[in-house]
């Protein structure tokens, strides 16, 4: 491991400085910088979400907590209406690897192609999550009746809103290409875009897979946890 | 054409012209930086007052009509949470992380700068949300610096309905300016460093504030997800840390909620809070020691490893907070022996700053004043907490003066020493002016004595039992009438230290203006950001031509060289070469 490596180093020595001095200055990466803010963002998201769903299930050992799925009359007990959703943000996040692709081999419409429909697919799916807030509200799921609805409606509102974080950040990148006129540098930015849709995908896998999960499911999870 | 981040442009950058994009819509990481402290320091004497009130409370109970139970419990909560979150962690890491982090790695700003603006504003938007609570209906919250429920939003507790609201809210501001400038923070470090700046020839200082950093963004979000959690609790009745319960004879909708589980959530937080203060404040002293000493600091490497290694522990110590919530005994075990082990990379720093400081060529300047007196408080307050680490020693010694005393001394006092050290030492450096002498050591004797005049009987109090959070003891049977004399002291001592701070304002206001001007590097120092062009350093701070690194940042006192120090843009001579096989042969 080069940071333990690193760590090691002894910099009062005049020989290792000396030796240091002569070490070739790495070419200024562009990209570097705001590739690793990203993996800073993504590593706190993940964080934000971990804590979250240690909470859920540390909430879910108190005898008023009712899971969503598990029984026929509860709502993710039949979550087709999820897999629809997921499906919908799978396509969104290939159309964006598809965009990625396209910017990278120089073909620029094709990249608009899939830039267009991966934003329309994100918004699809933000517009499919409100649908199913209304289905839940409609079969009397409200906020605070209990604490699996709240965590439901909590969770899909924090994914969305990183979502929607993403779509700024992505229009902004397009907005700033499209005035530089410089259509080669959008494979950078993109290739951030596409990686940062493909992790909201992967945390709303694992909350898909949370918020359907019967309650032996929950139970085996928390104790595994301690709770 | 690719775009290329300020911090990484070659050439010299042109200054913004306005006065609007230079001092207030700036970019530049020096202005943010001053936007930040001052902000800081700003909110900090409001803070500062507060803790007068209380004290005035405390010490000259039933004499003061304006200070009722309600308000006392505004003053202790508003106080905690304004010194903690918005003087510390704000002016330690937006302000001195701002100044420093480009000057000291040899960058011409943050990577982000813009993101970097966006962030003050954000802090100062949270500023204002809270500073508001004053101002509404209730008051601001009362319910302890710690916000727990299920009493922080209930009926019968001041600030229950606006106040609470309010300080949630501008929690979570403050959570998302501090991300945007700490994404800024660990970027420029890892990114923007000039040639041959390796990471093991970074000053502690930027050490500390990088680890500090990564603690925050990985911490705060706790914070952010107990503030979202109780604010739903709050405002649309959910039950996530509501229990089912009876307030004021009515039956509450709240369903059987986990007010622990909040308290898990806020010290999962608030313990590395604790780290997230003390790291870049470990870091700036250590820099600040060896300066003044004229010595290198004393295991470099071992130091940058304790700050790591603390930085770590710091995340599997935080039940130690919450012994009396009634914990299963193999946990309190567990905590309490992760707290006294991280006690150990601990005290090998306060080793290494005494070491240092052993046959060093020590100036009594103001700055190295202010750090010896940290290392006095530093020790002070951690040798309480291998009290309170224990289970047994902190189930009776848990929330009475004793534990204030000890968290006072520990990251209350220590970390404003090292910000006066940081100060005092930087001044030159921000306005090219010495501040006055005198007035910076009478403003050192009366805090560092007046600190102790307050904080010893504080814990002879809490070993009696004096219980904290207390508007007025009453009698009791346990606790002496004398205790009630030693609180008037400690009050008349606080009093005395909080005007005593007006030395230190007006010392830094007179001298922007009447300080003898210093030019470069009045210090000696080794380290980038004494070395550039012009001082105080201009937009892109280092002319035309970024610095080149050629060795670490404590060359002081080099045997054979021609002055006691070396800058880290110096190359290494022959004779250093071969100084150095000497040596090893030896």
């Amino acid at each position: 491991m080069s940071i333990f490596k690193t760590l090691r180093e002894k910099p009062w020595d005049a020989q290792v400085a000396a030796a240091g001095n002569a070490v070739a200055v790495a070419p200024i990466d562009p990209q570097g910088a705001a590739r690793i803010a990203l993996r800073f963002i993504m590593a706190i998201v993940s964080v934000l979400f971990l804590l979250f769903i240690i909470t859920f299930l540390s909430r879910s050992q108190y005898p008023d907590f009712q899971s969503l799925a598990g029984q026929p009359w509860q709502p993710f007990t039949d979550p087709t209406r999820l897999w629809i959703n997921t499906g919908i943000l799978a396509i969104a996040s290939l159309a964006m690897q598809f965009g990625l692709a396209s910017a990278r081999s120089a073909h620029l419409n094709r990249a608009i192609v899939g830039i267009s429909s991966a934003v329309f697919f994100s918004i699809l799916f933000l517009l499919a999550q409100l649908d199913l807030w209304q289905h839940l509200y409609a079969l009397g799921f409200y906020v605070n009746t209990n604490p699996a609805n709240s965590y439901f409606y909590v969770l899909t509102a924090l994914h969305g809103l990183h979502m929607m974080g993403g779509l700024i950040v992505l229009a902004n990148v397009v907005f700033r290409v499209w005035y530089d006129g410089s259509p080669e540098s959008l494979s950078g930015p993109l290739q951030l875009c596409t990686t940062y849709w493909h992790f909201l995908l992967g945390v709303w896998l694992v909350l898909f897979a949370l918020l359907t999960s019967r309650p032996e499911t929950i139970n085996a999870l928390a104790a595994m946890c301690g709770f | 054409m690719q775009h290329v981040a300020i911090a990484d442009q070659t050439e010299e950058l042109h200054d913004p012209h306005s006065f609007i994009t230079k001092y207030v819509w700036s970019q530049d990481h020096k202005v943010i930086a001053i936007q930040y402290g001052g902000t800081a320091i700003f909110v900090g004497l409001v803070a500062l007052v507060l803790s007068g009130l209380m004290r005035l409370q405390l010490g000259f109970p039933e004499s003061f009509d304006f200070i009722d139970p309600s308000a006392y419990l505004q003053f202790v909560t508003m106080h905690g949470m304004i010194m903690v979150i918005y003087l510390l962690t704000a002016l330690l890491l937006g302000g001195f992380g701002n100044y420093l982090i480009p000057l000291m790695i040899g960058a011409r700003d943050m990577v982000f700068p813009y993101l970097n603006m966006l962030s003050f504003w954000f802090y100062l938007l949270s500023v204002i949300i809270l500073l508001s609570s004053f101002f509404v209906p209730g008051g601001p919250t009362g319910a302890g610096w710690t916000l727990y429920p299920p009493q922080a939003i209930l009926e019968g507790t001041p600030g229950y309905d606006w106040g609470i609201i309010l300080m949630l809210a501008s929690l979570a501001v403050f959570i998302i300016a501090f991300t945007m400038g700490g994404l800024n923070y660990v970027t420029t470090v890892l990114q923007a460093r000039t040639h041959g700046m390796t990471l093991m020839r970074m000053p502690l200082t930027i050490w500390g504030i990088f680890t500090a950093t990564v603690l925050g963004l990985l911490a705060f979000p706790a914070l952010l997800v107990s503030a979202i959690m109780m604010m739903l609790d709050k405002l649309i009745g959910t039950s996530f840390f509501m229990p089912a319960l009876v307030s004021l004879g009515e039956n509450l909708d709240y369903t059987g909620g986990s007010p622990v589980l909040f308290q898990h959530l806020f010290w999962f937080f608030g313990h590395p809070e604790v780290y997230i203060v003390a790291l870049p404040a470990f870091g700036m002293v250590s820099d600040v020691l060896a300066t003044h000493a004229r010595k290198n600091i004393f295991g470099y490497r071992m130091m940058v490893w304790a700050i790591v290694a603390i930085g770590g522990l710091s995340f599997i110590v935080w039940a130690h907070h919450m012994y009396v919530s009634g914990m299963h005994p193999a946990f309190g075990f567990f905590f309490a022996t992760t707290t006294l082990i991280i006690a150990v990379p601990t005290a090998i720093k306060v080793y290494n700053w005494v070491l240092t400081l052993w046959q060093g060529n020590i100036h009594l300047t103001v700055p190295m004043l202010f750090a010896i007196g940290f290392i006095f408080t530093f020790t002070h307050g951690g040798l309480t907490g291998l009290f309170l680490g224990n289970v047994v020693i902190d189930l009776p010694l848990s929330d009475t003066y004793f534990v204030v005393a000890h968290f006072h001394m520990v990251m209350g006092v220590s970390p404003i020493m090292v910000l006066f050290a940081a100060i005092y030492h930087w001044y030159p450096l921000m306005t090219g002016r010495m501040f006055n002498v005198t007035l910076g050591k009478l403003h050192f004797w009366f805090t560092f004595l007046g600190t102790y005049a307050i904080y010893l009987p504080m814990h002879y109090i809490g070993i009696l039992g004096v219980p904290r959070r207390y508007f007025a003891m009453g009698t009791t049977d346990f606790i002496p009438e004398s205790a009630q004399t030693l609180n008037a002291s400690i009050t008349v001592s606080a009093l005395i230290v909080g005007m005593s701070q007006l030395f230190f304002l007006a010392n830094v206001f007179w001298s922007i203006r009447n300080g003898e001007k210093t030019g470069h590097n009045p210090w000696g120092a080794t380290s980038l950001e004494w070395q550039t062009p012009d001082v105080p350093p201009k937009h892109g701070n280092w002319g035309k031509e970024l610095p080149r690194v050629y060795r670490w940042a404590y060359d002081y006192s080099v045997p054979g060289a021609k002055e006691d120090f070396i800058p880290q843009n110096h190359p290494v001579t022959k004779e250093e070469q071969t100084g150095g096989e000497h040596e090893e042969k030896a």
